[in-house]
């Protein structure tokens, strides 16, 4: 039934083109929310999925194997001026992504405010706290490995232990630092000024706006967010 | 709400979607401290080496606890529309599903590799 209101379909592009026009056209969903901040949401969401998947073949494997699980707070104490601190490192990683979890939110904060320096600051400084955490995932990394644990072995217990242990921190480690980029590029338009006068963006073209300050804590926020499940479940449990 | 009764196509609703996540800096700094006190405690689990039911309990407490804070206020959930609060958080019931599934597996791969592997 053609009505008045309907547009004409000879306005409307054909082919490849009109797939991208007719999926985009004007029904939207999320009413106050834009697409970038939507598609970061459906993005993370699926990002969820996969972290999921992954604590959950770490749930099969533990629950399943035969040999004793290795204890966690032991594997990861560190003597600090000759005290055995169980778990120590770990406690630090954790409470570091958070203050940066809570720089980032101030980032966001003072980015609605129109505060450039601020915003810019409290940006970098998400991102120092960032690549601290990395840095300490290495230091991780290399005693471990220098204590003989392999994806196929360790000297602890269960041999599974070593393969969830390299995929899981590997992949969140690999998100925080595809995370320190983010917010280096973001806090370099920030302190440049390019989200005042609005200037466009070299992917999308789009006018910049302060919300991608949102968005990127969106994602660094989901970061801090796995990692209170890797801490619960690997770590702790 | 005004910003949802406006054309979504206006630049005043592009305007106003500047300034929609803007909350006292208070919120944020209480937040954050609670997020330090919770992540605290879950440590302290592991220093008095609590073990048991206490121990998975009190693990998963903290946890929830920290997530759900994180995700309603700093990642601004509690102030977004139902619509996208619903899309995103439903979803992941899918994986509470998949979580008993494979623990049912588990148990029966354990089962089996007692049985005839030791």
């Amino acid at each position: 039934m053609a009505s008045t209101d309907t547009p004409a379909a000879i306005d409307q592009p054909t082919g490849w083109n009109s797939i991208a026009t007719d999926w985009a056209s004007d029904q939207r969903t999320f009413k106050t929310a834009s697409w970038g901040k939507s598609m970061m949401w459906i993005f993370l969401l699926s990002d969820t999925f996969i972290f999921s998947c992954f604590l959950l073949s770490y749930m099969t494997d533990r629950m399943s194997t035969t040999v004793p699980w290795p204890n966690a707070s032991e594997v990861f104490a560190l003597e600090i001026f000759g005290t055995h601190m169980p778990l120590i490192l770990i406690a630090i990683m954790t409470f570091v992504l958070i203050s940066s979890s809570g720089t980032m939110a101030l980032a966001v904060n003072f980015g609605y405010r129109r505060n450039r320096v601020k915003t810019a600051a409290l940006l970098l400084l998400t991102a120092l706290f960032g690549a601290a955490f990395v840095g300490m995932q290495v230091f991780e990394w290399t005693k471990l490995i220098s204590e003989g644990v392999r994806p196929w072995e360790n000297p602890f217990g269960a041999p599974q232990f070593g393969s969830i242990f390299f995929l899981v921190t590997g992949f969140h480690g690999t998100h925080v630092t595809i995370g320190v980029i983010f917010l280096l590029i973001v806090a370099r338009k920030v302190w440049r000024g390019d989200y005042d006068h609005e200037a466009r963006g070299f992917f999308t073209s789009m006018k910049g706006r302060y919300e991608i300050v949102e968005i990127t804590g969106l994602y660094w926020h989901f970061v801090d967010l796995v990692w209170v499940f890797i801490f619960a479940f690997f770590y702790l449990w | 709400m005004a910003q949802a009764r406006a054309s979504v196509d206006s630049p005043e609703v592009e305007r106003h979607g500047e300034g929609g996540q803007q909350h006292p800096l208070k919120v944020y700094f209480y937040i954050w401290g609670l997020l330090f006190v919770l992540s605290l405690f879950s440590y302290l689990v592991d220093f008095f080496h609590v073990q048991g039911y206490l121990r998975w309990f009190l693990i998963l407490v903290f946890m929830m606890l920290k997530a759900g804070l994180i995700v309603a206020v700093f990642m601004h959930m509690i102030w977004e529309r139902l619509a996208l609060v619903l899309a995103i958080l439903f979803p992941p019931v899918a994986i509470l599903v998949f979580i008993t599934i494979m623990a049912f597996e588990a148990d029966y791969t354990q089962f089996t590799r007692m049985l005839f592997f030791r």
